[in-house]
């Protein structure tokens, strides 16, 4: 198997992975302070000291969050897959991923210091017509454009790997990761033109007014893929990962590559169910995008599937009996199995939350309220995050070569218990707050004192309790990073990767067909964007200037 | 490709159920009328105060058409025009909404009105206001500073009473 052939992720790979790992606990921890920060303000009872604003602390707490963590943790967690199941990087794909790798750092400093000089403060979605400075967008295209770099090293090592064992099938991480690569690229092209072509020229003064549909329609041709960006990565632990941590076998290789094909898919021609309630896109095409969003059920089904499949095989070879009893068999104790589980199971009311607000017309009752903001928080900052913790657990020992001493070992259990327990008080009273009408980025309010916004403030005040017990969990995991990084005992910790479990069948050569599926994704984004696009610009209404209304 | 045989079961049963959420969406939307608020026309957002009906925003009654009031609002950093309706209960309502400048939002809590207002862009939704009370109206997106500050009230009074 190629799987056992590269145990070890080479060293100078290593060093690559840690880099950005550095960077991405380093943003877990300033946007964890600027959350704790925001769920007090909102509480009534703090005010920021000063002169600090609540939406520049809300704007670094989403950049560092939502674009500066999870990029640079999936990078660097892609880097050591590849590395581990597809040999060493060649020096030139390394420099590459080192170049790509500056490049983002060098963006994201550029980007966060107009943030701090309240140049920008535009939140992480910087939607137009307000008019950050253009060195804030400058960043943001460094960051994109690195990112190109660090993944076409990715993929230049899988089409090396391709090349050197004609005929056979590729590692299944590295082609998880070829096909989140694939992803990126062609969800980001939509946000570079939408920077490159519109914001920055706009921002510059060369071009006056841009066209704000079209910005936010490029924004949510990337918008959404970005979040299963975030997403992937973390099935790539659950499919490959978590059977070899629990002593079990991945339960089918062809079925995970379907749904990662399917993720890839259904992941771009589907930006439009985060503008529903807009103005300037038609319902036919609302709809359309619509049913090609629940596509993604199916993929998910099949994920939930295999995992419980795996779970319930090894459970039953342990000597679990009865419906359930093979659950006590699983390995309970192990925070690479535990952690990342409690983010499996966030899903399903993640999945649910996220299935009601793509429901068309039922998006109504919850658009642009808190609710959103509930259910993202269980999405990305549970079941995408604990897993990313699930893996950081391993992966960053096995690159520093220490260990995950027991006592870490049991802290980070300790941790995940403190992340549910504070995120089913903060995102749930986001929800219910939401479905009463409370809005999402917004500072504390009163309206006048008005008697609807007046039943919003004992909820605001369980988010500030929730969101505290988070940032406590926050201290926790930076605890047993730098532990992990610096202080943990000499060792070696094992990168696990499943194998295929061997009832499972062989895989059709069809899903290694990259040409296939690029071309199916090109045309499903064809039928899905050319027409509202086009009504946009044909029927589209003298462009905006820019407004700095911060 | 091989498929164990409970992952067909839950499969079709899993899409099955797919397949009958997106009928009765659709059906509701397109049969039953229950659209998002979806306009296309368009204004130019320097000169919304000359134009009408956003030279007059408020409350006004019209005769002959499928509703009996429009309700025009002009929004811009950071308020409402007007500040403050009152609706008579019953009556069905046509918002026709539009912004000044930046992207505003225009939530009305308690009920399902819930639109983006976009700079260049009219947007419109027709709806039955059917309980008294006071409704407040929030901008839920972001706009700058005084996002938080920016609101209406909504009436609704029963005028027998």
């Amino acid at each position: 198997m190629n799987n056992s052939t590269f145990l070890c992720v080479d060293k100078r790979d290593a060093r690559l992975a840690m880099a950005h790992m550095y960077v991405a606990f380093a943003a877990l921890a300033i946007g964890g302070l600027m959350g704790l920060l925001q769920v007090f303000v909102r509480s009534g009872r703090f005010e920021l000291p000063a002169n600090i604003g609540y939406y520049q602390v809300l704007t670094v707490h989403g950049v560092m969050l939502g674009l500066v963590l999870t990029t640079f943790f999936i990078l660097g967690f892609q880097a050591a897959a590849v590395s581990r199941t597809s040999g060493t990087f060649t020096a030139k794909q390394r420099l590459a991923s080192w170049i790509g790798f500056w490049i983002m750092l060098l963006g994201t400093v550029m980007s966060a210091t107009m943030i701090l000089l309240n140049e920008a403060t535009v939140l992480y979605t910087f939607y137009a017509p307000l008019q950050a400075h253009w060195i804030f967008y400058l960043g943001l295209t460094f960051i994109v454009v690195g990112s190109w770099f660090v993944i076409f090293a990715q993929l230049a090592k899988y089409a090396q790997w391709r090349k050197e064992n004609k005929g056979e099938m590729s590692p299944l991480l590295t082609y998880m990761v070829v096909a989140n690569s694939l992803m990126w690229f062609v969800a980001t092209l939509g946000v570079a033109a939408e920077v490159l072509l519109q914001l920055l020229p706009w921002s510059l003064g060369f071009i006056e007014r841009v066209d704000v549909a079209i910005t936010r329609t490029l924004f949510w041709y990337f918008g959404h893929a970005l979040v299963y960006f975030w997403l992937l990565p973390a099935y790539m632990a659950w499919y490959v990962v978590i059977p070899k941590v629990i002593g079990g076998k991945i339960f089918s290789d062809s079925l995970a590559r379907l749904s990662f094909i399917l993720f890839l898919l259904f992941s771009i021609p589907v930006g439009i169910h985060h503008q529903l309630t807009e103005p300037g896109i038609t319902e036919f095409w609302k709809f359309v995008q619509v049913i090609l969003t629940f596509m993604v059920i199916i993929p998910s089904l099949m994920t939930a599937f295999s995992m419980f499949a795996t779970f319930e095989l090894r459970g039953r070879e342990l000597g679990g009996k009865g419906l359930f009893g093979w659950l006590h068999k699983l390995p309970w104790g192990d925070a690479r199995f535990v952690v990342p589980f409690i983010g499996m199971a966030a899903f399903i009311p993640a999945g649910a939350g996220g299935i009601i607000n793509a429901s068309y017309q039922m998006n109504q009752v919850i658009h642009n309220t808190i609710w959103v903001t509930g259910h993202f928080h269980l999405t990305v900052a549970t079941t995408v995050l604990l897993t990313f913790f699930g893996i950081a657990y391993w992966l960053i020992p096995h690159l520093t070569g220490r260990i995950l001493t027991p006592q870490m070992n049991k802290l980070a259990i300790i941790q995940a218990f403190t992340w549910t327990f504070g995120m089913t008080i903060m995102s749930g009273a986001m929800h219910w707050v939401g479905l009463l009408g409370a809005p999402r980025r917004s500072s504390y309010s009163t309206y006048g004192d008005a008697e609807q916004a007046l039943e919003w403030i004992p909820y605001q005040i369980a988010q500030a309790v929730g969101g505290t017990i988070l940032f406590l969990g926050i201290i926790l995991v930076l605890i047993i990073f730098v532990n992990l990084c610096w202080f943990a005992p000499k060792g070696d910790e094992e990168f696990p990767v499943g194998a295929i479990d061997k009832d499972a069948e062989k895989t059709p050569k069809i899903l290694e067909n990259w040409k296939v599926w690029i071309t199916v994704l090109v045309a499903l984004i064809l039928v899905a964007y050319t027409v509202p696009i086009m009504d946009i610009i044909n029927g589209g209404p003298l462009g905006s200037k820019g407004f700095k209304f911060w | 490709m091989h498929l164990h045989r409970y992952e067909k079961w839950w499969l079709t049963f899993g899409i099955g159920s797919l397949v009958l959420f997106l009928v009765i969406v659709g059906i509701s939307a397109f049969h039953q009328g229950h659209q998002p608020p979806s306009s296309v026309k368009t204004i130019n957002y320097e000169q919304v105060d000359k134009v009408a009906p956003f030279n007059e925003p408020g409350l006004k009654k019209v005769e002959g058409k499928d509703w009996d009031y429009e309700l025009v609002v002009v929004a811009s950093a950071f308020m409402y025009m007007p500040t403050e309706v009152e609706i008579p209960v019953g009556s069905t309502v046509k918002i026709i909404a539009t912004t000044k400048d930046v992207v505003h939002g225009y939530g009305v809590a308690g009920t399902n009105i819930n639109m983006m207002l976009e700079p260049g862009y009219v947007s419109e939704y027709v709806t039955t206001m059917d309980k008294t009370g006071e409704y407040l109206v929030v901008c839920n997106e972001y706009c700058g500073t005084g996002h938080h500050t920016m609101k209406m009230m909504y009436k609704v009074v029963d005028v027998n009473e």
